[in-house]
């Protein structure tokens, strides 16, 4: 197909070189604009990646890579470390991946191998329109339905059943806290890890399944022995991605999380993540220090999001899975 | 089918001996052997195989209550929602301004959508010709190496968190000048370009190459040949890409905390007027952070009218795709 193009191009080429001036004209602005527009986009993550660094200067040079660890955070002593935060997303996203991949996982498998057609085109599209709910509304809604909830129900019966373990250790106040951001988090992630699995799911040749039912195999064993094996790579991207996709959310997760200052070891208590401190400390950030200590968290997340995308391209690269998110 | 002797037995389950004396000789295709035995019976499975199948079924029933949840989950948002904003819809609600004292009831909230809609067509504006000239470029002139970099590049922009996108945007048009509309459009047009440009590009490579054949065999110029035949055959898909990345944008919230947040509550349309414009996830979050319960109808009413616009949205496009078949799924 791009032998022929190449071909009738080049073809279409000579003709056009002796051709009228506007269409000379024209194939130059056309090229001209597409390459600008490209190249706009190529600067913009570098742009992004300077502007960043740039606003990060005064803390970067002031605290250093000490930054990562220091956990205190006062803003009135002009004091600022990122470790309580970056406890606080590397828990929360580790909770909710923890739920979100045997979840999406188990809903790709069911929209593309054993639901019925009619079932999947209702529940497939329902599915992704989880994923269109503005984490603005998840995190009202999380905090004020859901909050509610888990401290009058889920949260004493984790804390009554599973009180020795430190994470469920102290008993429940408010609701808001590290574990319902994590759930919302997960809200959030299994959309995505679904709808892509799905697709690689059906992607898997239908010859191999057959071969495996034909040996006797049940559907389950078809699944684990064929079907997942052959978009593993493809699943472990598509986590990957919503991993990105959790440490960065700030709206949703600064809404329930409480806003604590301190590592707790109890998923009751409140936190924060590192997006979340922003969007939460923007509006009373005063100080230059206090400005640039902001920047710095959202260094530390730009780089730890596109370290998660990056993984997620070079592990799924068999299978594109941005194109499908794209969609 | 007889085991040989010495062959491994399965001898720990005894489900559904009784019922068949047969079913002694099964092994792993107990199915077979039963049947071999007694073919005038049913052929039911027993033993290994019957634990295989309702294994499997079992792992059948969580698949589906896992997709059952996730719908549960969606459902039950869309009714808190809707059964909270029941108390403050009205026509009023869309039309006037919010009352301007904290801790009123009634009011409207629409400087929020005014604020909102004009955010996102600035927004829209600047991405999808950009992102239509991106995917111009990927798929009718760019080579293997530099195609591959400009995904590239896309897919980043695509997994910058979008708080990212706003410390972004505050620190280029922010800092020393104000927050203003415009500023919020630009953060949101950069989480919407890689969107479109990677949804085009896959609509563009849908176009039969004999098209552009026919036309390079008739001596159209490259550009002619884009703007008439290439574009035109795949516009349902830019317009299906456009409309998924305006919802999308519509919600974000995170990068318009940064660019434009501080805002009066007057109905304004200006995004240039070097004035944060008011817009609806901002001030969801605003009422969300506050302990104001009137300030909480209003915010339940904003984000029902706000979900409602994004499901109707994402519904529109797939049925658009699905009307032009540009998009697989």
């Amino acid at each position: 197909m791009s032998g022929a193009i190449g071909l009738a191009s080049r073809v279409g080429s000579r003709g056009r070189s002796g051709g009228r001036l506007a269409d000379r004209v024209g194939d130059g602005v056309l090229y001209g604009l597409c390459m600008l527009a490209s190249l706009l986009a190529v600067l913009a993550i570098g742009a992004i990646a300077y502007q960043v660094i740039h606003g990060a200067s005064l803390a970067i040079s002031r605290f250093g890579v000490g930054f990562l660890t220091h956990t205190t955070w006062e803003p009135n002593f002009g004091i600022f470390g990122a470790g309580a935060f970056l406890y606080g997303t590397a828990v929360t996203s580790f909770i909710a991946l923890l739920l979100a991949v045997p979840i999406g996982v188990s809903i790709a498998l069911y929209l593309s191998m054993v639901a019925p057609r009619r079932v999947r085109s209702v529940i497939g599209p329902l599915v992704e329109m989880l994923a269109a709910i503005p984490s603005v509304i998840l995190g009202f809604w999380g905090i004020l339905v859901l909050a509610p909830f888990l401290q009058a129900h889920l949260e004493p019966f984790l804390h009554r059943l599973l009180g020795f373990l430190p994470i469920f250790g102290t008993t429940p106040t408010t609701g808001t806290g590290l574990f319902i951001a994590s759930l919302i988090l997960t809200i959030m992630v299994v959309p995505i890890i679904a709808s892509v699995s799905r697709d690689l799911f059906l992607t898997v040749p239908q010859e191999l399944q057959d071969g495996a039912t034909a040996l006797g195999a049940t559907r389950w064993e078809v699944l684990r022995g064929v079907v997942i094996p052959s978009a593993a790579s493809g699943v472990i991207a598509s986590a990957f991605l919503g991993l990105g996709r959790a440490l960065g959310e700030a709206i949703a997760v600064t809404q329930v999380i409480g806003a604590g200052n301190l590592i707790h070891a109890s998923l009751f208590q409140p936190g924060d993540t590192l997006a979340s401190r922003i969007a939460d400390q923007y509006p009373g950030a005063t100080t230059s220090l206090f400005i640039a200590s902001l920047f710095y968290l959202g260094l530390i997340l730009l780089v730890i999001g596109l370290l998660a995308n990056i993984a997620a391209q070079v592990i799924g690269r068999r299978f594109d899975v941005r194109r499908v998110l794209a969609r | 089918m007889s085991e040989p002797p010495g062959a491994p037995r399965e001898t720990t389950d005894t489900t559904g001996l009784a019922a068949q004396p047969a079913a002694q000789e099964r092994d792993a295709f107990g199915q077979l052997s039963t049947g071999l035995s007694d073919l005038s019976g049913p052929l039911t499975p027993t033993g290994h195989l019957r634990r295989r199948q309702l294994v499997s079924r079992l792992v059948e029933g969580s698949q589906t209550a896992a997709a059952l949840l996730a719908v549960g989950v969606l459902a039950i948002v869309v009714y808190s929602v809707a059964s909270r904003a029941a108390s403050v819809l009205s026509v009023g609600f869309l039309t006037k301004d919010p009352p301007a004292f904290i801790g009123e009831a009634g009011g409207g909230i629409a400087p929020a959508i005014v604020g909102t809609a004009v955010i996102v067509a600035v927004a829209t504006a600047i991405a999808m010709p950009m992102g239509i000239l991106v995917a111009l470029y990927l798929t009718e002139f760019a080579g293997l190496r530099v195609r591959s970099a400009v995904r590239l590049a896309l897919d980043l922009l695509n997994g910058v968190p979008t708080i990212v996108v706003g410390l972004f945007v505050f620190g280029l048009l922010v800092v020393g000048h104000h927050q203003s509309g415009f500023a919020g459009s630009f953060a949101l047009a950069i989480i919407m370009l890689p969107l479109i440009a990677r949804a085009t590009q896959e609509v563009l490579l849908l176009v039969p190459p004999s098209l552009r054949e026919a036309a390079d065999a008739l001596g159209v110029s490259r550009w002619r040949t884009v703007l008439g035949v290439v574009l035109p055959t795949a516009r349902g898909g830019i317009l299906t890409a456009t409309v998924l990345a305006v919802a999308r944008a519509a919600g974000e919230t995170a990068p318009l905390i940064l660019t434009t947040s501080f805002f009066a509550n007057a109905v304004s349309a200006n995004p240039f007027g070097g004035k944060a414009l008011p817009n609806i996830p901002t001030y969801i979050f605003i009422a969300s952070e506050s302990a104001d319960p009137y300030g909480f109808a209003r915010a339940w009413g904003a984000a029902f009218v706000l979900l409602t616009f994004i499901l109707l949205a994402s519904l529109g496009a797939r049925a658009l795709s699905q009307r032009h078949a540009m998009l697989p799924g």
